[in-house]
């Protein structure tokens, strides 16, 4: 859950990227630390494995500017994506005030996003959450990849809400930050209707 | 929700850098954090400013949060306290009420025993903090730190400042 700190005039919200493993978390991490101002960002920290697989997550703390005399601040925070680190995942789901589920468009992922989307909502409850009552996006990632599923697709199988998605190629950018803008966006107007 | 949105105020914030400050003394310890279970600092003392507590604050809940797994796994309601042994440097950790982490680092200008007695006393006076202030987010008056609407603009200038 957010921080608000009024003595300093600060809130401090926790984004998680949630996803099947190789879908791309660590890289949209990675693209918003390489293309943010110095000052804003903090270090990026990645507990991986020798062979750079996340091992707990990746957090990549950002601290913006102001909206109305509040500076904001978000905490980035990547899942490790292989199902067998399971437990680890429910962890950095705790406190979480807004997700990014990142798919990976690849037909062949089509059903480790199936599966790792329904472990976000078993891992929500575990922590008392409805992914549907939270701030949420989906990113439908890998979309210059050849055999990718369709949006259409994706979006009737992935996203039947219809929250704010968006298409990407987190390598390149492209989408990464329309993502995350949209999920702030959502979390600090919650952030109005939960105070 | 399970775990209510945490609110700090001016007058709490006080109190509890005052604390924060008087264990680092009687202590003899370099530093002490003040760390929310998510990974947010909240109070700092001692020579924080050489420390990157940002990192340190995610990390050191990110551990807390292991550990609290690893109890559950075992049937353990939660382990109190964590001590990791540098050879300059050492950690203890533990938690206050259920929702904030007190970090303690020293060297050997003291020793472990005494940052344990320290922190007991210290850990009593915050959690009695941290209850009050829960009661007071809790009963205080809705308040809307942005005063209207978030715009597209608003989210824009964040990124582009």
């Amino acid at each position: 859950m957010s921080f608000i700190n009024y003595s300093s005039r600060e809130i401090n919200c926790k984004l998680v990227y949630y996803g099947p493993g190789l879908c791309g978390k660590t890289t949209n991490l990675q693209y918003i630390y390489d293309k943010t101002r110095p000052a804003a960002k903090g270090k990026m920290i990645s507990l991986a494995t020798e062979t750079e697989r996340t091992l707990f997550f990746d957090f990549l703390p950002l601290s913006l500017g102001e909206i109305r005399g509040f500076k904001t601040r978000f905490h980035l925070y990547t899942v490790p994506g292989q199902v067998f680190y399971d437990a680890s995942r429910k962890l950095i789901l705790k406190g979480v005030d807004g997700v990014c589920f990142v798919a990976d468009s690849q037909l062949a992922r089509w059903d480790a996003n199936i599966e790792s989307l329904d472990n976000l909502r078993i891992n929500l409850k575990e922590q008392g959450y409805e992914l549907d009552k939270l701030p949420y996006v989906v990113q439908y990632n890998k979309r210059d990849l050849p055999e990718v599923a369709s949006v259409e697709d994706l979006a009737k199988e992935l996203n039947p809400t219809g929250v704010p998605s968006f298409e990407a190629v987190a390598p390149e950018g492209t989408g990464v930050f329309d993502t995350l803008k949209a999920l702030a966006k959502q979390v600090l107007a919650e952030l109005k209707k939960s105070s | 929700m399970l775990n209510p949105q945490l609110v700090m105020y001016d007058e709490e914030l006080k109190q509890i850098q005052a604390i924060a400050t008087k264990l680092q003394q009687d202590s003899r310890a370099q530093t002490i954090l003040l760390v929310d279970k998510n990974g947010q600092l909240i109070a700092a003392s001692g020579k924080a400013d050489e420390l990157d507590t940002t990192s340190l604050s995610s990390l050191v809940a990110g551990n807390v949060a292991a550990t609290g797994g690893i109890a559950k796994l075992i049937k353990e309601d939660e382990f109190t306290g964590q001590f990791h042994e540098g050879k300059g440097i050492s950690i203890h950790m533990s938690l206050v009420g259920r929702r904030v982490i007190l970090v303690v680092l020293f060297d050997k200008n003291t020793t472990h025993g005494l940052v344990r007695l320290r922190v007991k006393k210290a850990n009593l006076d915050l959690t009695r903090i941290f209850e009050e202030l829960a009661v007071k987010a809790a009963s205080s008056p809705a308040f809307d730190p942005f005063g209207g609407e978030i715009t597209d603009d608003d989210i824009d200038n964040l990124f582009n400042e």
